[in-house]
């Protein structure tokens, strides 16, 4: 098939050489290395104790990062597969060990995120009988994994790891679990050597492409008069971002992002007029109801983007490229569905479309912007009196950072806010979980982020209420030594919600003020410095003591209490249909 | 071709064989709520490929939808969906009748006759029936033997033949043949979007 299938990739090899009567933990090993990992994120336990036994002999070549929660794992391994765009790795034991990782599994399966984890399991012959810490866990996965499989045998691991790796990284990437029974672990066998899988028969990475599709995109984009591009994550999976920043430049359309896709091109690029969905950009919303020609790249319209689907973009002609043919249709009729990979796609079809402008249709992106400018963003980003807001830290943050740090956002308003106002120069720098919305997210990924991408400042911002989710990795910073800066915006409320309860439930706010714990005493608890700052005075000086700090540094910000994330699109309105407060 | 009203499907998934498969393809249908009518899974005429057979009652939206999800699982080799015009299917039916019943009545052996059914096993107890046939067919049996003290009634899931498969079948013949790590398996029905789902 596919002329376009990987021909880049190595093709079939032999990496580590034939060895007598090893175990399947140490053929385990020897496959992680050659699948080029450095860094696993685990914790271990009783049914994985034989590959942690092996483990001890390969620590000069394999980093294992003992979180304090395997959720913690998962979420390590999001954030470091995010920033280097490698494939993350996970162990954990059997029973609860693998149930803690569910949440982080469905969040790589939402936001495709490539990872493997590696779970242990009872001996093969316990299996179904209810044996200590059993839990069906290929079942439980099932649902939110790209692939799973059960080795019971040592013979299978080579195989199947080589699968995992080509599976989870591969066409729309996504998590993978192995499980391997105890037996299988501990089991001798001669072992041939490892080699890497690149080809799959029942599987497909990237459909084929089709030029009468390409050429009759390119007809319509070319005869468009008001033309407008959405991207999203799926440009930084292809690594497209070159050919994306050549399409946009050559057709001149404007363009608007997901938060997955935030970074494709820098947010200061002149044809960059912001963000969509319900806390999006006035300009980008409101005229997705008015272009003729919707092109979406690498997004999968998501209701937080599209608002109610019936009076989303009805009058458009829509052109969607993705590398998931279950992603065309399946919210929005597609006029022309370019399936492909973009960073092939993209190319072919700008090669096709003509060099253009479109000055007065971009001016009216600028226009609507400048009204929330105006209206919501200056006093929310430079206010002059009263308590500090989620915004003028993050303002005060990018100045501070000037657009080359890498932000992690935890889940709530600050999330929002933090997409909305961080400015990116470069790809791959904003890490937050999108699709599944995880509290508790935003600690452990900043710690995998940081691991992924070490020459880089890496700043979580979380809420109160989701910091404490997972609040014990603090002890995995503690104890790998890792850089990472902590904001914590508290507004002493789980915001969102208590926003939600305001606006839709007549202010009946039900269970959304939440207390805290001296976030500093804690940090300082785990030996990590912290401050706490509340006036405006002091703002500036606490940021730029944090990022000038050699290590981890937590800086709680007391933020007003009943702050909203304006615009909103409400739940139930279309689009154009925004409110700016 | 597009229809929102809800008819009968015929979905026919060609798979590896592989444990836990049947679940990753159930879960497709029941995360949407979506009721399989009947589930059918048997080898193909190609060693080591399995396929399934499901049948649901939905509109062509949802079902190309669930498609191109079914598509997308890693052991999943193709996937079509037909409408009853396309397809040709039977069901068996099994029917146990109180042997004495059928002796002494003469009406029962003619309406046996008339459906078409044959017996599998006769005791002195009682008989088993076997008809193979569309679903109307087996059900009007079944209202008919009641009369008649019918004790035990099961019908098996469907079982379908595309007419146009020929195709595919070529293709899938090609991809047995070669080796492992090989390019292989061109996903024709992408080409062909009319005749399996328009897009
Ligand atoms: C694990 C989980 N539980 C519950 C929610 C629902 N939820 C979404 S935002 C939010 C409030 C978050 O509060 P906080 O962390 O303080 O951040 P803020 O909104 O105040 O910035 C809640 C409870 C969620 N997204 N994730």
């Amino acid at each position: 098939m596919e002329t376009l299938e990987i021909k880049n990739e190595q093709s079939t090899q032999t990496i580590t050489t034939a060895t007598q009567n090893i175990s399947g933990s140490e053929i385990l090993l020897k496959g992680l290395i050659a699948e080029g990992v450095e860094t696993i994120f685990g914790y271990p336990g009783g049914a994985i104790m034989p590959i942690y036994d092996a483990l001890y002999d390969y620590t000069d070549k394999l980093k294992h990062i003992l979180v304090r929660h395997e959720q913690g794992a998962t979420h390590a391994a999001q954030g470091y597969a995010r920033t280097s765009g490698r494939v993350g790795v996970v162990f954990a034991t059997s029973g609860p060990g693998a149930t803690n990782l569910i949440t982080g599994i469905a969040d790589a399966q939402i936001d495709s995120t490539p990872m493997v984890c590696i779970t242990g399991q009872v001996f093969a012959h316990l299996l179904g009988t209810d044996a200590f810490q059993e839990t069906d866990v290929i079942n439980i996965t099932t649902p939110i994994t790209k692939w799973n499989y059960q080795v019971t045998d040592a013979s299978e691991i080579a195989e199947v790891l080589a699968k995992a790796f080509y599976i989870a990284r591969t066409g729309r990437p996504g998590p993978v679990v192995i499980d391997i029974t105890k037996n299988a672990q501990i089991q001798k066998i001669d072992f041939s050597g490892y080699t890497k899988c690149d080809h799959i028969r029942s599987y497909r990475p990237k459909p084929i492409i089709r030029t009468n599709y390409i050429e009759q995109a390119a007809a319509l984009i070319n005869s468009a008069q008001k033309p407008f591009i959405l991207f999203g994550q799926g440009i930084l999976l292809g690594n497209a971002e070159k050919e994306f920043k050549a399409f946009v430049e050559k057709t001149g359309i404007p363009a608007a992002w997901t938060i997955m896709g935030v970074g494709a091109i820098p947010t200061n690029h002149p044809l960059n007029v912001g963000m969509l969905g319900m806390h999006g950009n006035n300009g980008p919303n409101v005229l997705t109801n008015e272009c003729d020609v919707l092109i979406a790249i690498g997004m999968r319209f998501d209701d937080r983007v599209t608002g109610r689907l019936d009076k989303y973009a009805k009058q458009a002609k829509v052109i969607h490229l993705d590398i998931d043919p279950a992603e065309i249709d399946k919210n929005v009729k597609t006029t022309v569905p370019v399936w492909g990979d973009c960073k092939e796609t993209l190319p072919l079809l700008t090669q096709l479309v003509d060099e253009k402008k479109h000055d007065n249709w971009l001016a009216k992106f600028r226009a609507l912007n400048q009204i929330e400018i105006d209206e919501l963003i200056t006093p929310e980003l430079h206010p002059q009196t009263g308590e500090l807001t989620m915004g003028e830290v993050i303002h005060q943050l990018n100045l501070l950072t000037k657009g080359d740090a890498i932000i992690v956002t935890d889940v709530g308003q600050h999330q929002m806010v933090a997409c909305r106002y961080a400015k990116f120069n470069n790809t791959r720098s904003n890490i937050t979980s999108g699709g599944l919305g995880t509290m508790g997210f935003a600690l452990p990924a900043a710690i995998g982020a940081k691991f992924g991408a070490q020459d880089k400042t890496v700043v979580a911002v979380i809420g109160d209420g989701g910091f404490q989710m997972t609040i014990q990795e603090l002890g995995t910073i503690m104890q790998s030594g890792i850089d990472v800066k902590i904001i914590i915006l508290n507004n002493q409320f789980l915001g969102m919600v208590r926003q939600w309860q305001e606006l839709f439930n007549d202010r009946r706010y039900s269970f959304v003020d939440i207390t805290s714990p001296d976030f500093v005493a804690v940090a300082k608890g785990y030996y990590i410095e912290a401050q706490k700052v509340s006036e405006r005075e002091k703002l500036v000086d606490a940021l730029t003591a944090m990022l000038n700090h050699k290590g981890s540094y937590l800086l709680e910000v007391m933020v007003t209490k009943e702050n909203n994330v304006f615009p909103m699109v409400p739940q139930g309105c279309s689009v154009s249909e925004i409110r700016l407060k | 071709m597009e229809t929102i009203t809800k008819k009968e499907f015929t979905i026919t998934v060609y798979t590896e064989n592989q444990v836990g498969l049947l679940n990753r393809i159930a879960i497709i249908f029941s995360r949407r709520k979506l009721n399989i009518d009947s589930l059918n899974t048997s080898p193909s005429e190609v060693d080591s490929i399995h396929r399934f057979n499901i049948v649901i009652t939905e509109t062509e939206d949802v079902i190309r939808k669930v498609t191109r999800q079914l598509e997308k699982q890693v052991e999943v080799l193709k996937v079509y969906y037909n409408t009853n015009d396309d397809i040709i299917w039977q069901e068996l039916a099994l029917y146990k009748v109180p042997t004495d019943v059928i002796a002494e009545k003469v009406s029962v052996e003619r309406l046996l006759r008339q459906y078409g059914a044959r017996a599998v096993v006769i005791r002195s107890d009682y008989t088993v029936f076997e008809t193979t046939g569309h679903r109307e067919e087996t059900d009007a049996l079944v209202e008919v033997l009641r009369e008649y003290g019918l004790i035990e009634f099961v019908r098996s899931a469907r079982i379908a033949i595309i007419k146009a498969s020929d195709g595919f079948h070529t293709k899938i013949n090609e991809f047995e043949n070669q080796q492992p790590g090989e390019q292989v398996f061109e996903n024709e029905y992408l080409n062909n979007g009319q005749k399996v789902f328009t897009m």
